[in-house]
């Protein structure tokens, strides 16, 4: 099968300071879902800013969607973060856009069409039940709510590989268990690649999925 | 409502710098006009012993306009009765010859000393006389308005730009959020800047627009007219079409500049 993420000797750090990664050794498969969990600080969303590209490695290699990104141009980075759906721990919403407008834009980025947008925007608000709220701005929503938000933009535009830090951490069971919905249908209609750092693997899970669990640096598969 | 907040700041502030742009511009064309008017009314008194070569005279300064000899008739009139048509002739040829020279604009003080320099040196003239006591007195004035009303627009426009700079600060940080957003998602430079353009340029033609109906206004009213017309002077207040244009022209160059600050200082965050 093809392999969506392929790290070898990977380490992670910011500017000079301790390595949180230290040479992690692992490879993701193509419509993988993959959960990640790890102590508070260990160094789970740190990896996922290094799947985006926004962490590079100090060093080894990861390659992304065939993108090494070690060594990325600009534009070959703009390239793979268009076919990625970003789940972020702190949602990072437009705060002077509406809800809709925010859901919309990847499908702005990879300029869809007008009445495309539309629809699938509307789709996707009714999916994490927030048609109601289409017209307003991430402030004026409860931190669940902005967080659902977060997830619909992230589906958007049919990512190849969705990457989500923590996409429940807000919500209450009913909401959490739309969330995984829309995540396992992502994952087994569209063949999307899911990842998912989270502190707790809800039992509900109806698609198989693979456990990778970080300590010490470390990144380890747990079977 | 939140729409609005996001324009309101970028707007005053280029309204304040339209504003004291087009009081200039009306300052400098009163006072142009004003010249002129004075210009007009205004000549020299040139005293020469002999006739003078007119348009000699004319061709050796720019600044002259017209030179016609005030003609002695109404004084010999007067003298006319119990006096010879010789004699008459023969005083007529002694006489001094007394011309009246024009200018084609108001001079400034050093210019009108040089004419009259050149005047002095110029044939058979004696005598210059430019009435620079009251001359000089309302040449003052008006550098002196046009001095104040300079000092009161450019302190406006500092102002205003140490506003903008205070704000741009606010907006870098707004608009940085956006664009690292943006692209987390893959949008190119030009994409992410974009936002930001159309917003600086919306915001130029809104204060643009919103100038235009203030002074359009102002401009309508009778009184300000009737102020203009008491000291002498009609001059274009306000024209619609050039001056819209360049109340729209300075606007977007100010703001696509302070956006083009923005973007040139966008860091990518970790
Ligand atoms: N921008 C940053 N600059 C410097 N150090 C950072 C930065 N972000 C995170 N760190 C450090 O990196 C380490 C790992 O952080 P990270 O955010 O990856 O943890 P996490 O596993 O996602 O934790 P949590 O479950 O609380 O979200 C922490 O010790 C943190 O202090
Ligand atoms: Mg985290």
């Amino acid at each position: 099968m093809d392999k969506v993420i392929i790290a070898e000797n990977l380490s992670l750090a910011y500017s000079n300071n301790e390595t949180i990664i230290n040479k992690a050794n692992f490879s993701i498969d193509s419509g993988d879902f993959v959960f990640i969990t790890g102590a508070s600080g260990s160094g789970k969303s740190t990896l996922l800013k290094s799947l985006y590209g926004a962490l590079k490695p100090i060093e080894g290699s990861l390659v992304v969607g065939g993108v090494e990104l070690r060594e990325v141009s600009n534009s070959k980075l703009n390239f793979l973060r268009k076919h990625l759906g970003i789940v972020f721990q702190d949602y990072k919403l437009v705060k002077e856009w509406t809800i809709e407008k925010n859901i919309m834009l990847p499908l702005i980025i990879n300029g869809y069409e007008r009445t495309v947008m539309q629809n699938q925007t509307d789709s996707l608000l009714k999916h994490v039940k927030l048609r109601h709220q289409a017209g307003k701005y991430p402030l004026e929503l409860s931190g669940g709510e902005q967080q659902r938000v977060a997830m619909a933009r992230a589906l958007a535009h049919n990512p190849i590989l969705i990457l989500a830090d923590e996409p429940t951490g807000n919500l209450d069971d009913y909401s959490s268990q739309l969330i995984w919905n829309l995540l396992e249908g992502a994952n087994e209609q569209l063949k999307a690649t899911i990842i998912v750092v989270t502190h707790h693997i809800p039992e509900t899970m109806k698609v198989s999925y693979k456990h990778y669990h970080i300590e010490f640096g470390d990144i380890r598969e747990v079977i | 409502m939140k729409s609005f907040k996001n324009h309101f700041s970028l707007v005053i502030a280029l309204v304040s710098i339209l504003f004291s742009l087009q009081i200039f511009t009306i300052v400098e064309r009163a006072i142009d006009a004003y010249r002129e008017n004075l210009a007009k009314n205004y000549a020299l008194v040139v005293v020469a012993q002999k006739r003078v070569d007119t348009d000699k005279l004319l061709n050796s300064s720019e600044l002259i306009a017209s030179i016609n000899d005030i003609s002695p008739d109404s004084v010999i009139a007067k003298l006319n009765s119990g006096i010879s048509k010789q004699n008459i002739a023969l005083l007529k040829a002694t006489l001094l010859k007394f011309y009246k020279v024009k200018l084609n604009y108001y001079p400034s003080p050093n210019e009108l000393e040089k004419l009259t320099e050149l005047l002095l040196h110029s044939q058979s003239i004696k005598r210059v006389e430019a009435f620079s006591k009251t001359y000089n007195t309302t040449y003052r004035l008006l550098l002196l308005f046009k001095t104040v009303i300079s000092v009161f627009a450019f302190t406006v426009i500092i102002v205003t730009i140490l506003l903008i700079f205070k704000e741009l600060r606010i907006w870098q940080f707004k608009h940085n959020e956006r664009m690292s957003i943006m692209g987390l998602f893959g949008a190119p430079a030009w994409l992410r800047s974009a936002v930001l353009f159309r917003l600086a340029i919306v915001d130029a033609i809104i204060a643009s627009i919103f100038s235009f109906v203030i002074f359009f206004y102002l401009t309508s009213l009778s009184w300000i007219e009737e102020q203009f017309s008491s000291i002498g002077i009609s001059i274009v207040l306000f024209d619609k079409i050039y001056d819209f244009l360049i109340m729209l022209g300075v606007s977007i160059a100010v703001s696509m500049l302070l956006a083009t600050f923005i973007v040139l200082g966008h860091k990518e965050e970790v």
